[in-house]
């Protein structure tokens, strides 16, 4: 999924000590939009209860043993014909249950989502910086790789490293490696935005006259620079990981609906969905209606902090 | 100035070259075209001789160089699944992507700029407020959602529009088009505005937010000390600064639209390319799926060269340095 | 602006033809299904879609009704010629016509059955036992094979026949060879005797085929469909949605879980029947030590007592049930009922049973169960996937832990058709076209050797049973052979090398002036329907 989220401005406080001042006018615009504070307790439900899923849910979706077919496509709220056993949201073909299925379910979204956003920070905020920093060749090699990735169909790339890794990986490796695979696959379709705004920060602290200061006292320009580069480009870095974090969960979404996700005995929220789809006709809509509630409800929270948090920080916004 | 424009093509064509051997080298994981081709009688001498006619067991160097050299020329070989020539199908199916892609693209520029002025400039009207919370919404739904949520409401509850396919198609020449019968334009509706609806919210965002960025910049602000009327600073001067950026990210987008045609393809059943290159994926079919990404790498080079060329056009600074924005 | 009026005009005219056709007195049947035919080279691919698109234009010597029983078709008699047991004659029905005119002859028929037998065919297979085709006279042909074959007439159902002219004529002689450049005239085009001719056809798009009004059966076929348009629609939803909203008449591929949904619609009729078909689970019971589980040093599936116990674990009513919808019937063996050689005692299931299977696999030494991992196709047989996850769970239950590999179909049979195979536990589906025992023992029992063995990834092999399948392909005393079979049943259901789970039930969905019957071999014949009121 490549959407040009449009690159959040650089120019912010410049630098260090007004960090701090600027954090203070964030909460204060924080506490002031009641759309952020609906959209943060929102997440913060959500992604508390994914995490503490094992303590919440009230059956154990991943342990298959325990499962009864018989169980299968109980109505929510209503017991189960033969068994007697209610379901908050109703279970699927298999007897799991719908809500427990939905707590491990975004557990493995956000594991995700979260672990692929880290991948492609690292390298995107590390290749900017050898850009910006050495220049040259190097330079325009980094932001042209960039350029096609910005333009390259995120989901053909994670198709391609999707399908390579199958190659590599032992089969009997495969399903436990499967959830990697796709951090790695989401992650390499996504850094480039780090890179360009990182970059774009970097060329112009290079040219400052502490970095030739730091040169000349025999300091190493690079940790100097990082010093300086990295709190500048803190703001607009949060912003487009945090809305690629809202991206990364919905592209492992697609992914999975497209059969290259996780696998069904570790379903993530969209390999539930692609379950769901089937009985859409069926008369069976809470397989899917529930799953795709939560995986949009997920999205829609990070979406709307990530378009406050770029407001937020962008002063001519205010 | 030539001299960037020759590099531009060099690494275009670096660029295919990559995807086309990434792409080769995933086919040796994709499956094994040999036993789809053999009907379930085929015994095991059966499938060593086909592997054998077939070239696979060459090295991938050699099987990627012949490859290569078939491509240069637009031979793409025989369908594995169909027994047709690839290049052939490529054109059959092409007029259904590009109508499709094309329109959604219109689509999704022309109410997603008109949403992100209005969006813009009735900042804080509350009907702006439900215009930016949709749009968000639309970016929280996967494109396959959106598909299954039409079809049910529009085919199958009210039956308004067919469920799938192209409806009627008149050919001109080689070209098959839908826009020339009503029941064309009517299976055009549901598929353009899944495919186009996750752009549109893109592109409303967008502009509206650099649209506010344009209004607040100095020379709105001299414009309007001019004394420059209200409507002629937001639309003659605001939307015009506007509308580089927006352009040419969703040349960029471009790209997206014809990768995102795959699932939009598959949910409504669209005889274009994307869903060939699904079926292809089922059923091992190599050369059509080869021959699939070298067009979307062709597509995508094309595109960035486009969009490197309004950039020199633009900005003249761009002739010496390659890559910077 | 001319051009366009004139593409307006151009266009207009179309869809006025287009409606006039519609309004006249034409009855059209829309007919989809999940796959398109993959051509229509009569003897380019031997799979289902394509084989049942094929019969409408093409047909062979005999026919099978949708029952499965065996009819004549373009031959009138046939029968091993007396004296010679290597000898088959067929006797060609008189004055077929071809679509383009040309009357069927023996010519047609060499012709057919020797494009069939080359090496780019797809056919070959059925007619590996076949030495050479001959023609007697203008309506008799020969066909000899290399040692006695008592069932040879079970594989004329399959080859088609084309007209020779017609093929000699567009240099369709051969049927497509995949290294060449050039595409096959007879991809897209036929030349057959069928009900219906060819009008025009968009691969993955639609198919549409005319009513052949000098068609040989006409009296004796209600043939009532004068125009037939075969609509490949993948997506279930998308084929359900199209069916619901009165876009296609005619479905085939009903995913289970919308049964009832249609049978509650209004105007709909679904029919039901079991298929030639039957799903199990196959396993590694040779391999001195399995690479899949935890066990070291040990392969505990070459105990058939471990085998016993999983076929304890299976709760296939359960099964049936729920995942199925009861869209199948549950089975104890691998073999559909239509088969020559299936009996109701065979065809029993063992009781679920977990108490005593735990037991067993305590005896063999596994008190505790061990792990292992479970290759599954995602897009193959109905809910295969399903079929998998719900057994993950029975097999949990003894303690056996099983991973689950779900993969596309490509993949998947790769597993199973590499040598040695790549995977050591898996699902898979049989058909039997031939109706007789010995095509699933020669694919399925018989060890890897020759032409034989190609789809039994189990390893097993046993000489006895070997010679004894061998020996069936030669017999032509026909109770001897049928007692052998029973023989080898009995041992093989003892060993139990696979753990058969079903018989695939088939449903079809249609408008309720309709009345389709489920065709066993998924194959519906469209010149028998015969609309309803109106």
């Amino acid at each position: 999924m490549n959407q040009n989220v449009p690159p959040p401005p650089t120019t912010g406080a410049p630098a260090g000590r007004l960090a701090r001042a600027w954090d203070s006018d964030l909460a204060y615009s924080f506490r002031t939009s009641p759309v952020a504070v609906f959209a943060a307790v929102l997440a913060l439900v959500m992604v508390m209860s994914a995490i503490a899923a094992p303590l919440i849910a009230p059956y154990d979706p991943f342990d298959p043993a325990s499962l009864d077919l018989m169980d299968g496509f109980t109505r929510p709220m209503q017991p189960n014909e033969i068994s007697g056993k209610v379901f908050w949201l109703g279970s699927d073909g298999q007897g799991r249950d719908i809500f427990s299925a939905i707590l491990y379910g975004s557990r493995v979204s956000l594991l995700v989502g979260a672990a692929s956003v880290i991948f492609s920070l690292v390298l995107g905020v590390g290749l900017g910086l050898v850009a910006g920093y050495v220049g040259g060749r190097t330079e325009a090699l980094i932001m042209r790789v960039a350029d096609i990735q910005l333009s390259f169909p995120a989901i053909l790339v994670a198709l391609l490293v999707f399908g390579v890794a199958r190659g590599l990986i032992p089969p009997a490796a495969q399903e436990q490696a499967t959830l990697w695979v796709l951090v790695v696959a989401i992650g390499l379709s996504n850094w480039a935005q780090y890179a360009r705004t990182v970059r774009g920060s970097t060329l112009v602290e290079k040219n400052k006259v502490y970095v030739d200061a730091a040169r000349l006292i025999g300091l190493k320009a690079m940790p100097v620079m990082l010093r300086h580069v990295l709190p500048n480009v803190m703001g607009p870095v949060l912003v487009i990981a945090t809305i690629n974090l809202a991206l990364a969960i919905i592209e492992e979404a697609t992914l999975s609906f497209l059969g290259v996700g996780m696998p069904p005995t570790q379903p993530s929220l969209g390999t539930l969905i692609r379950f769901g789809q089937q009985f859409l006709f069926s008369g069976e809509w809470w397989i899917l209606f529930f799953p795709a509630l939560a995986l949009v409800l997920l999205a829609l929270a990070i979406n709307l902090l990530g378009d406050w948090l770029r407001d937020a920080l962008n002063p001519k916004l205010r | 100035m030539l001299a960037y424009v020759v590099r531009s093509i060099m690494q275009g064509l670096i660029v295919m070259l990559a995807v086309a051997f990434i792409a080769f080298s995933m086919f040796r994981f994709v499956g094994d075209p040999v036993v789809n081709m053999l009907g379930q009688e085929a015994t095991l001498q059966d499938r060593a001789e086909l592997t054998e006619r077939l070239g696979l067991n060459d090295p991938v160097p050699l099987q990627f160089g012949r490859f290569l050299m078939n491509a240069v020329q637009f031979d793409f070989g025989i369908s594995y699944r169909q027994g047709r020539k690839v290049s052939s199908l490529i054109a059959e199916r092409l007029p259904a992507t590009v109508e499709l892609a094309v329109l959604s693209a219109i689509f999704a520029l022309v109410i997603g700029i008109g949403l992100g002025v209005f969006a813009a400039i009735r900042r804080d009207s509350w009907l702006a407020h439900v215009v930016m919370t949709v749009s968000l919404i639309g970016v929280s739904l996967p494109t396959f959602l959106i598909g299954i949520g039409l079809i049910y409401i529009f085919a199958v509850e009210l039956r308004w529009l067919p469920s799938f396919g192209r409806g009627e198609t008149v050919k001109i020449g080689w070209w098959s088009t839908g826009l020339l019968t009503t029941s064309g334009l009517k299976s055009l509706i549901m598929p353009v505005v899944t495919l186009g609806f996750l752009q549109l919210t893109l592109i409303m965002r967008l502009v509206r937010s650099e649209m506010l960025e344009v209004m607040r910049s100095d020379f709105v602000r001299f414009a309007r000390a001019r004394g420059v009327s209200e409507r002629n600073i937001e639309f003659r001067h605001a939307l015009r600064n506007t509308m580089i950026p927006v352009i040419t990210i969703a040349g960029l987008q471009l790209g997206g639209v014809i990768a995102f045609a795959i699932v939009t393809e598959t949910v409504f059943q669209w005889p274009g390319l994307g869903a060939l290159f699904v079926n292809a994926v089922q059923f091992v079919d190599i050369p059509v799926m080869s021959a699939y990404l070298f067009f979307v790498a062709a597509v995508f080079v094309l595109t960035s060269l486009m969009v490197d060329m309004i950039y020199l056009a633009l900005d003249p600074r761009l002739k010496s340095g390659p890559g910077a924005k | 602006m001319k051009p366009m009026k004139t593409l307006a005009v151009v266009g207009t005219l179309l869809a006025a033809t287009f409606l006039t056709t519609i309004s006249s007195e034409a009855r059209t049947l829309r007919w989809a299904r999940s796959g398109d035919a993959l051509t229509l080279d009569p003897h380019g691919q031997n799979e289902g879609p394509t084989t049942a698109l094929g019969q409408h234009i093409y047909e062979a010597l005999t026919e099978r009704d949708h029952t499965g029983k065996l009819g004549p078709s373009l031959a009138t008699s046939w029968g091993v010629v007396p004296g010679d047991p290597t000898t088959w004659e067929f006797k060609i029905r008189p004055d077929v016509r071809f679509h383009n005119g040309a009357t069927l002859t023996a010519d047609d028929v060499v012709f057919s059955y020797e494009r069939a037998m080359q090496p780019t065919s797809d056919f070959k297979g059925y007619l590996s036992s076949v030495e050479s085709v001959t023609k007697v006279d203008n309506l008799t042909v020969r066909i000899k094979t290399k040692g006695p074959n008592p069932l040879l007439v079970n594989s004329t159902t399959s080859i088609y026949i084309m007209n020779k002219a017609w093929a000699e004529a567009n240099n369709a002689t051969k049927a497509q060879d995949f290294k060449s450049k050039e595409e096959n005239f007879a991809v897209r085009n036929a030349m057959g005797t069928g009900p219906f001719t060819l009008v025009s056809r968009e691969a993955d798009v639609r198919t549409v085929m005319r009513r052949n009004e000098a068609y040989w059966a006409k009296s004796s076929v209600p043939l009532e469909v004068s125009e037939l348009v075969f609509v490949p629609i993948k997506a279930d939803a998308t084929r359900v949605a199209a069916l619901l909203s009165g876009e296609v008449d005619f479905v085939q591929d009903v995913p289970v879980q919308d049964i009832e949904r249609l049978k509650g619609a209004p105007n709909m009729r679904i029919t039901s029947g079991a298929e030639n078909r039957t799903i199990f689970f196959g396993m590694d019971v040779a391999s001195a030590d399995l690479k899949g589980d935890n066990v070291q040093g040990k392969n505990p599936f070459a105990d058939k007592r471990v085998r016993q116990a999983m076929n304890m674990a299976i709760n296939r009513t359960a099964i049936q049930r729920i995942v199925m919808r009861g869209e199948s019937v549950p089975t104890g063996v691998i073999m559909p009922p239509f088969v020559n050689g299936w009996t109701k005692e065979l065809d029993a299931a063992p009781p679920t049973d977990v108490a005593r299977a735990r037991a067993l696999l305590a005896e063999a030494g596994y008190p505790q169960g061990f792990s292992t991992t479970l290759h599954c196709p995602n897009d193959r047989y109905v809910n295969d996937e399903g079929i998998c996850q719900a057994a993950v769970g029975m097999f949990g239950q003894i303690g056996i832990r099983v991973n689950l590999v779900s993969q596309s179909k490509s993949i998947h049979f790769t597993l199973i058709q590499k040598n040695p195979p790549e995977t050591e536990f898996f699902l898979v589906g049989w058909g039997v076209p031939t109706y007789d025992s010995d095509y699933i023992f020669s694919f399925m029992y018989h060890s890897r050797q020759g032409s034989r063995g190609s789809w039994n990834a189990t390893g097993y092999a046993d000489k006895d049973v070997d010679a004894m399948i061998q020996s069936l392909s030669q017999e032509i005393d026909i109770p001897k052979r049928d007692a052998t079979i029973a023989k080898l049943w009995a041992k093989l259901k003892d060993e139990t090398i696979y753990l058969p789970i079903h018989h695939q039930a088939l449903s079809y969905a249609m408008k309720s002036n309709l009345d389709i019957p489920v065709d066993v071999a998924n194959s519906p014949k469209l010149k028998m329907v015969s609309f309803k009121g109106s």
